[in-house]
Parts: C-alpha cells; structure tokens; sequence
C-alpha cells in the first residue's frame, strides 16, 4: 500500500536504461515519502534482472514470467499491471515514456481511472491548497513537463486519484546505482489467474530493425552541418550531439553536393523550409540559399571559425571557433546539467 | 466479396505549435495564440490517410470523423470531406470543457457506441499536449486492442487486420480482429490532396450552430440542404454519466503553467571556451529549449 512501483522494461536480454534512470529517482521520491520503492517486471525470463534492480535501490520485486510474455503485447501487460496495481495500490506508479510505456501506462490509468502525465521532464513532491474548497493536500507528486509544443512548462497534479502515474522519457532522468545493493524481496506473480486466452487476439507476425526515416521537418531541434564541416566522418559529432539532444540532422547544399550527407537532408532554397524550436548551424556560411530554409526558427545557435561568416549576423548566439572543440564540449555540458 | 468497413476517424483541431515562429512570441516571451492558426492535428492526417485506404480497397465502407471541441471545429469535418471521407460528428458541449485525456476519451468511447465502428483510427498524438494517451485510453473504455505506433495497415483479410508499427529501433507487425484501435504515427504515409470536387460540394457543408450564426452572413445559403448538415452531438445525445466528463471526470488538474520566455533577437557573441558553451547549455536547458 502507498508505495512507488516503477515499471522495468527489457530490451535485448537487459534493463532499459530509462527503467533504472526512474528507480534512482524512485529512490528520491520513497525517501521523501517513507514509502517503499518496488518494481514490476514482465516478460519469458526476467528473474535474472531481480539482483541488477536490488542494486538501484527496488525493496521489491514483483516478477511476472510466462513464455507467452516473450514480446510486449498491450493485453496481457496491462492485464497483469492492473491487476498489481489494484492489490496493491501504489500512490505512484512510474513508466518511461517508450513505445512500450506510452502503450501500456494510458491504458492502466483508464482501467483505474486515474489520472497520467505524459513526458514529464521533473518530478517533484509538493503540497497543494484547493482554491476553492480550501481543501489541503500533503505530499503530491507534481509532475513537471512542457506543452502547447515546449511553449509553456505545465506543473500538473491528481489529488485524488491514485496512484499518481507518469511516463518520463530515457536520458531525462540520472541513472546511479547504489553501493551497497538493498535487501529487496522478489514476490511472483501468478499470471495463469490473471490473463485469459483473449488476451493474445493481436498476434506478433514478425519484428525486425529498420532505419527510421529521415525526418527533419517534424524535428523540434535541427543541427545542421554545411561544407565547413570538411567530411563526411566530421559530420559524425553532428550525428552524435543530435542523438544526445534528440534532434535531426540536417545539411547545407555544399554539404549535400560535397557527399557529407544525404540529400533527404538538405536544407534550404532547394531543400526543405524548416522552423524549429533551436537550429544550431555548424560549419555553415550562411548563404541565403540556406537561410531562406531555415531563419524562421525560433532560436539559431551558429558555429564558424570565421567571425564575419553571415551566417552569426541572424544567430541569437553566435560561437566563433573550431566545431571540432565546440561540439564535444556542448555535449560533455549537456550531460552534465540535463540531470 | 470484400467486406464493407466502417471507420471512424478521431482527428482534433490544434494550434499549429510547431510552427512557432518570432511572431508567434509576444514581447513578454509568452505565447501569441491568435498568431497559431488552428489546423487539423497532423498525425489525425496520416489517420485519415490510411482510412482513406482502406476505403479505396474495400468499395463500399464508410469513412466518418470524430472530432470534439467547439463549434468552429466544424472545419475538421468538412477538411475531412475534402479529402474523400464520407461525413463526420461534432461533439461538442459546454459540459465537456476542461477535460484531460481521460475525460476527452470516456465522451469519445460514448459517442463511438453511437457510431459502432469496425475500425477506429486516431493519430498517435496531438501537438498540442504530445501525451499519446487518448488512442489506449479510447479502447481501454470500449474493451477493444488497441494498436498504436502504426505505420501502415497492410492488409485485411479472414476478417484480420495486419499492422505495420513503427517502434524506436525497428518495426513490427501484428495481426488484430476487429473492431479495433489504431493510432497512427508521423512516419505513415502523407494524406492525399483536396479533392476539387469534394471542396465544391462540401464547402456548404454546415453544423446548425454554424448556420445559426451565417443567418446574415449574404453569400452563404441561408439553409444547406439536409445531405450537408454535420451532426453536432452533446452530453445528452451520447448519454453516460455526467460526472465522468470534463472538469469533473479529469483526474489530473493543472497547478502551475510557466511560459517560456525568448530572448530578445540581439546576436550574442561567444567564445569556444568551455565555460561559456557551458553558460549557453544551462540557458537552454532552464528555458526548456533543450532537454
């Protein structure tokens, strides 16, 4: 009873790295509340993992195994969850913010009735006074995350209904483990009472990898790299701060027509008009070829080593220097910070 | 013989916040939303899109539109006709105002009992809250599986739909009876053009309220025939109970909204020193401009 359950998905055999990322917050938030912090892990074989979940900190470990629970499949996860949930009844429950985790956690709230915030990016614990009634909370979880398109930054509680259940996304939160792994329990679950035959109506045909398509129209951050860059492997640091900041990568035509990148990537005049939320423009000149497709972003960030390339004259900042220095240190400071 | 779907699409009307360009900032760095016009949310595009499909290869099904809001989201309904679907509901009522998802899904799941779909089809997520949550929540309610993430319905057959889902690091595909379902992501195919005919023969197309208020508006028909009127529903024609709608039904409630605020547009000057890179990531990490 009102402890913490943080779902633990796998993935290829291990924990995926925003499920310990949610224990060790988990772990905050149980000190703040005395409360327990437990996790729920569902899948053929995943006692495995109870040790690696002792050691962030799960005083409990609640296990579901059955071969038919190989691959998440809506039905039966979130029968087994709701059932969890409605026995022991968490006042928080915590899920990434996956495929997996945006599948599963809307359907549990439904089932419950209670209430879900997506995507949040702090959870905090605080009280609350209704206006209205004068009605006092003690202890909520506010659950922090941005809208209307990352224009406002939203603070958003249930009062009343338990348990108070959020998705996060991987990478928002810190990863630590403890140093000494806690005393935890693992408790079974027996999912031949729980899940019924009907449960496996939607059957996987068959998963394989697959490279995304390209899209950077639909990106909120774009780092765009142009001929400045010098090659192809440079623009790997490109690839590596997109991936760190969950952004796309774009190009200049000189990029493009040099063979740095492919030409799905090209922006501008002749390529595709874009209007992010941040566009960082590394080893680009700024010709307005290039301009005309982006200087409607809401925030430019360039990089160039030459202080008059036009390129700084339509940049909110404007960084003047090697970009081969630069990135990595964006990166190493992202890191640092985004925790 | 094939067999004669009926599809209802959920599409909703969203301020356009993706384009947010410098004018669509007020001074004070808060948001200006009558500079975000109102549009069709896009992924309910790539919905409507594989509905549309699915009516090309199945003569004779039916594509309908679910829409909630106020009245001037009439104008989903009628994008709809313009682009091949066969009509659309408008919910809409002062009662389902303040709704979050739960709310919106439980006066959705309650207007689609009225409508008895095969196959439901919503976008994966609307712009403006980005939450994912109302496709599950939709058939959480109504006891049906839900797909989400799709990417492509490839096929139907032995009453058994086949879907294509577009998951982080891969894709897979699943086989679901109907009635289902589907909420479909950005990576689907693009929704085909207006149809010229289509927008001639919809563009009267009119809710009452709308006509209502058209009364002396000179270059609109005073009354558009029957076939063009779009049914508006309210609490009281989809039933259910009251306090599971709106302000009431929504568990979650809003404590605090912060909005961001922009930097005046005035070149800042920085070195390649880590310090200051640094200064510049903690600034757009606070403004929620990153992370």
């Amino acid at each position: 009873m009102d402890n913490i359950i943080i779902y633990i998905e796998t993935e290829g055999g291990k924990i995926s790295d925003v499920s310990l990322e949610l224990l060790t917050k988990g772990r905050t938030l149980a000190g703040e509340l005395s409360c327990k912090l437990e996790a729920l892990i569902i899948g053929s074989s995943v006692e495995q993992h109870t040790q690696e979940l002792f050691s962030y900190g799960a005083e409990t470990v609640y296990i579901a195994q059955d071969k038919r629970l190989e691959h998440y499949l809506t039905l039966p996860y979130s029968a087994i969850t709701i059932d969890l949930f409605k026995k022991e009844r968490p006042q928080i429950a915590l899920f990434g913010a996956t495929s997996i985790g945006r599948d599963l956690a809307p359907r549990v709230s439904s089932a419950l009735v209670s209430g879900l915030t997506a995507d949040c990016t702090s959870l905090e614990i605080g009280d609350h006074k209704e206006v209205k009634s004068g009605k006092e909370y003690r202890n909520l979880l506010y659950q922090i995350r941005p809208a209307f398109g990352g224009n406002i930054i939203a603070t958003i509680i249930n009062p009343d209904c338990r348990p108070q259940m959020a998705t996060v996304r991987e990478g928002v939160m810190k990863k630590e483990p403890l140093k000494t792994p806690v005393k935890g329990v693992v408790k079974v679950i027996e999912t031949k009472d729980i899940i019924k035959p009907e449960d496996f109506v939607v059957e996987i045909i068959e998963r394989h990898i697959e490279e995304r398509k390209i899209d950077i129209k639909g990106s909120p951050i774009i780092i765009a790299g142009g001929f400045g860059v010098g090659s192809k492997e440079n623009f790997n640091l490109l690839y590596e701060l997109a991936s760190v900041l969950g952004a796309e990568v774009g190009a200049s035509r000189a990029a493009v027509d040099a063979g740095f990148a492919e030409g799905a990537r090209q922006i501008g005049q002749t390529g595709i008009t874009v209007r992010p939320k941040l566009y960082i423009a590394a080893g680009i000149s700024g010709q307005i070829q290039h301009t005309a497709g982006m200087d409607q972003s809401a925030m430019i960030i360039s990089i160039n080593s030459d202080p008059n390339a036009p390129i700084h004259q339509i940049a909110d900042y404007a960084i003047i220097g090697d970009m081969n220095e630069i990135i990595p240190r964006m990166i190493k400071s992202y890191k640092l910070n985004s925790k | 013989m094939t067999k004669k779907l009926k599809i209802v699409v959920l599409a909703k009307q969203v301020p356009d916040t993706r384009n947010v360009g410098k004018n669509a900032m007020k001074e004070d760095g808060t948001v200006n939303r009558a500079a975000l016009p109102a549009i069709f949310n896009p992924e309910d595009m790539n919905a409507l899109e594989q509905a549309l499909r699915l009516k090309d290869s199945h003569p004779g099904s039916v594509v309908l539109l679910l829409t909630m809001g106020p009245a001037r989201a009439a104008e989903i309904i009628r994008e709809g006709y313009y682009r091949g679907a066969d009509g659309g509901v408008l919910l809409t009522d002062r009662k389902f105002a303040g709704a979050d998802t739960l709310a919106t899904s439980y006066a959705l799941a309650m207007a689609l009992k009225k409508m008895q779909p095969d196959i439901i089809i919503a976008g994966r997520q609307a712009i403006d809250g980005d939450t994912a949550q109302v496709g599950p929540q939709v058939a959480e309610k109504l006891s049906l599986p839900q797909v989400t993430y799709a990417e492509d319905i490839v096929g139907f057959e032995k009453n058994r739909l086949v879907v294509k889902r577009r998951l982080e690091r891969g894709v897979e595909s699943v086989r679901t009876p109907l009635p289902v379902v589907i909420t479909v992501h950005a990576t689907a195919p693009e929704c085909r053009p207006r149809n010229a005919k289509q927008l001639m023969r919809f563009k009267h197309a009119r809710t009452l309220t709308e006509e209502q208020d058209n009364e002396h508006n000179s270059y609109l028909p005073l009354v558009s025939p029957e076939s063009l009127r779009i049914p508006e529903w309210s609490v009281a024609d989809v039933g259910g109970e009251e306090s599971h709608y709106g302000l009431s039904g929504s568990p979650t409630k809003v404590k605090k909204i912060e909005n961001i605020v922009f930097q005046a547009k005035e070149s800042k000057r920085l070195t390649s020193s880590f310090e200051e890179i640094d200064m510049l990531m903690s600034e757009l990490i606070s403004s929620h401009t990153i992370g």
